[in-house]
């Protein structure tokens, strides 16, 4: 894991610390704990031990062959959906987990949206012995009724949220707000890299494991780097991942948002979820980034089939990656994302995410963009969105 | 009015309310009430759709004014109708002062008769443009400090501030608590400086606010409880407790003129 100085707390004119005081010693006292912590020998070995007997680590790169003819060029996928749990989103829980029992927390509260955080979280909390209470919007659980029942079977607590649009920022928003009031005890997990410093820097380092092991991997499938990288961008926890392993090689990465049904955008909500394409600079949830917000500074509803990306704001480190051209921010409708499931798993026999079919669906409609050899992170398995997936057929009438 | 104005006479009461609910033409009726009952500054606030540091009683409320059509625009009209002898503080989120632009925004407060702002979410690390703003527009910019603050912190958060010094009473949000904390005396005691402290968060009876001041402070803040009676179009109930409010604190340290601001 990369070493980064814990006092940084911006990426170039993002990032930083837009918190109520209250929560200015916990975010400290979490950067000054990780910063220790990923230091620390005895640490990162029990990490490294859960991430390969627990977490079933290292993921496989594997060349999609029938992908790769179909397209005309080699086309690698980095195989997170093989993490247990189902999606990368362990890689960073585990990370924060260790992090709070060495910190003697007793309580872990998390966010999710579609749940997979969530669930992951609950996973975690059940292994380690810590209590885990998950917001959660109404809607969202009303949506993904099989993850709350996940968490509940694995002894973790969903707290319905109530509040503004009763979906994942509501459910940050009501995390922090706990959090405020029961720092003492409680570490605030968050799932990806949004949020106040340390949040952005300490997610990204601990999915970083994901770019660590695809360079080494695709280095020794080919001998050389690959000419792009296509990672879906929701809050963009599996993006960094992959990215932060090629960030100073030449090679290009495409952050692929959320174009849900347009990109249009209503009074209260926006059609899309592509705050790197289409958001205006602002502070949501502790942090300056791109986000959607109207003239006024009210934040947007966001909006996309896969609900690991309906979040109207984007981690700060991404923001800035984009804004001075390291990373290329592309779009991807939710046709093009169910385009991208059907046909990986007709091509491969893997049904990938709903958020990672973003990525593949951007990247059958797009081949050129990909160049000769490319690497897709594949964040999550669908199985998850099969309801999704079929309910929205069965509205447009197939 | 300037709050070092309203500070010459201590200890004083703060209200908060949520401009636009119920309706914008309310609020400039409600704000008129309040500084008629006895509030000695008005604090008020600009619906966000993203309250963090606020509890549920004050999120409704933003909610309910977002939907009858508060923005910013109608906050400063608003403000600038208001017709009351006391200080007008902003209270919001930063992103909402952020989009209009920091100068611009700081005028606006200005041209509307607004003196001093709170800006919960940003602490003293990020406020350096705003409180370069606000100087050039010559207004206050009131920081806060919370119990968990560290000793050796409270020094810059003051040295931020100006107007008064915000001491929020316990962790957690904003919304009504029954008692008050030994905490919150604590900080009251340990937090030295120049500024009149003022105490809010979970402050909603005559008696807590008495307890503060008793315990040193200069001012008490309530929020919810206003916020919540005005969601229940008990503007009786509110009259009632602002001067309720205010006289327990006047009984709980005779109101003087301070020997230095």
């Amino acid at each position: 894991m990369k070493i980064t100085d814990a006092s940084m707390t911006r990426f170039g004119r993002f990032g930083g610390r837009f918190v109520p005081e209250t929560l200015m010693q916990p975010l400290k006292e979490l950067a000054e704990a990780y910063g220790r912590l990923k230091e620390d020998a005895g640490f990162m070995e029990e990490l490294t031990s859960l991430l390969t007997d627990y977490a079933g680590r290292p993921t496989p790169l594997y060349l999609a062959r029938a992908l790769s003819r179909e397209l005309g060029r080699k086309v690698y996928l980095k195989r997170e959906d093989l993490v247990h749990g189902g999606a990368h989103k362990l890689n960073n829980v585990l990370g924060q987990a260790l992090v709070a029992k060495a910190m003697g927390k007793t309580r872990l509260i998390a966010e999710t949206g579609a749940g997979q955080h969530g669930v992951a979280s609950a996973m975690v909390g059940a292994n380690l012995g810590l209590e885990t209470e998950v917001y959660m919007g109404e809607v969202d659980i009303e949506r993904q009724k099989m993850n709350v029942y996940r968490m509940e079977l694995l002894g973790a607590k969903v707290i319905p949220v109530r509040s503004g649009s009763k979906t994942l920022k509501d459910a940050i928003n009501e995390a922090m707000r706990d959090w405020a009031g029961s720092y003492e005890t409680t570490h605030y997990l968050m799932g990806t890299v949004a949020g106040p410093h340390p949040y952005p820097l300490m997610v990204r380092e601990l999915q970083s494991v994901i770019g660590t092991e695809a360079r080494e991997q695709i280095l020794v499938a080919e001998g050389r780097l690959p000419d792009s990288i296509a990672a879906c961008v929701g809050g963009g926890s599996n993006a960094m991942g992959i990215f932060s392993g090629f960030l100073k090689d030449d090679v290009k990465l495409v952050a692929v948002e959320a174009g849900g049904r347009g990109i249009t955008s209503g009074r209260k909500i926006a059609d899309h979820g592509a705050c790197l394409n289409f958001g205006e600079e602002g502070v949501l949830h502790g942090a300056m980034t791109k986000i959607l917000q109207d003239p006024y500074g009210q934040i947007l509803e966001s909006y996309s089939l896969a609900a690991g990306l309906d979040y109207p704001g984007v981690g700060p480190e991404l923001a800035h990656l984009a804004e001075v051209g390291r990373v290329t921010p592309a779009v991807a409708d939710d046709e093009t994302a169910l385009l991208g499931l059907r046909r990986l798993s007709v091509l491969e026999g893997i049904i990938p995410a709903l958020e990672s079919s973003h990525a593949v669906g951007y990247a059958l409609r797009n081949p050129d963009a990909l160049g000769e050899v490319s690497i897709i992170n594949l964040s999550g398995r669908g199985d998850k969105d099969l309801a999704t997936v079929m309910e929205h057929e069965g509205r447009v009438g197939r | 009015m300037r709050l070092a104005e309203a500070f010459r006479r201590r200890p004083l009461l703060i209200a908060y309310i949520c401009a636009g609910d119920p309706s914008p033409e309310a609020t400039v009726g409600i704000a008129e009430l309040l500084a008629r009952a006895g509030a000695d500054v008005v604090e008020l606030g600009l619906p966000h759709s993203d309250p963090i540091a606020d509890g549920p009683v004050i999120q409704a409320a933003a909610q309910r004014a977002i939907d009858a059509g508060m923005n910013t625009d109608l906050y400063f009209e608003v403000a600038s109708t208001i017709r009351a002898n006391v200080p007008l503080v902003f209270m919001g989120y930063y992103n909402m002062v952020y989009q209009r632009g920091l100068d611009r925004f700081a005028c606006d407060c200005g041209a509307s008769g607004i003196t001093g702002l709170i800006v919960p979410d940003l602490p003293p690390e990020e406020a350096g443009s705003l409180r370069a703003a606000c100087r050039r527009a010559d207004l206050d910019l009131i920081s806060l400090v919370a119990p968990n603050t560290p000793a050796e912190r409270i020094p810059y958060i003051a040295e931020s501030s100006s107007g008064f010094l915000y001491l929020v009473a316990r962790a957690g949000v904003t919304g009504a608590r029954s008692e008050v904390l030994q905490s919150t005396k604590a900080l009251i005691e340990r937090v030295d400086t120049e500024l009149p402290k003022a105490v809010g968060f979970g402050i909603s009876t005559p008696e807590q606010a008495a307890e503060v001041i008793r315990a040193g402070a200069d001012g008490a803040i309530v929020g919810s409880a206003c916020v919540d009676l005005i969601s229940r179009s008990d503007l009786v109930g509110l009259e009632e407790l602002i001067r309720g409010m205010k006289a327990a604190i006047g009984e709980a340290r005779p109101i003087e003129a301070a020997a230095r601001i």
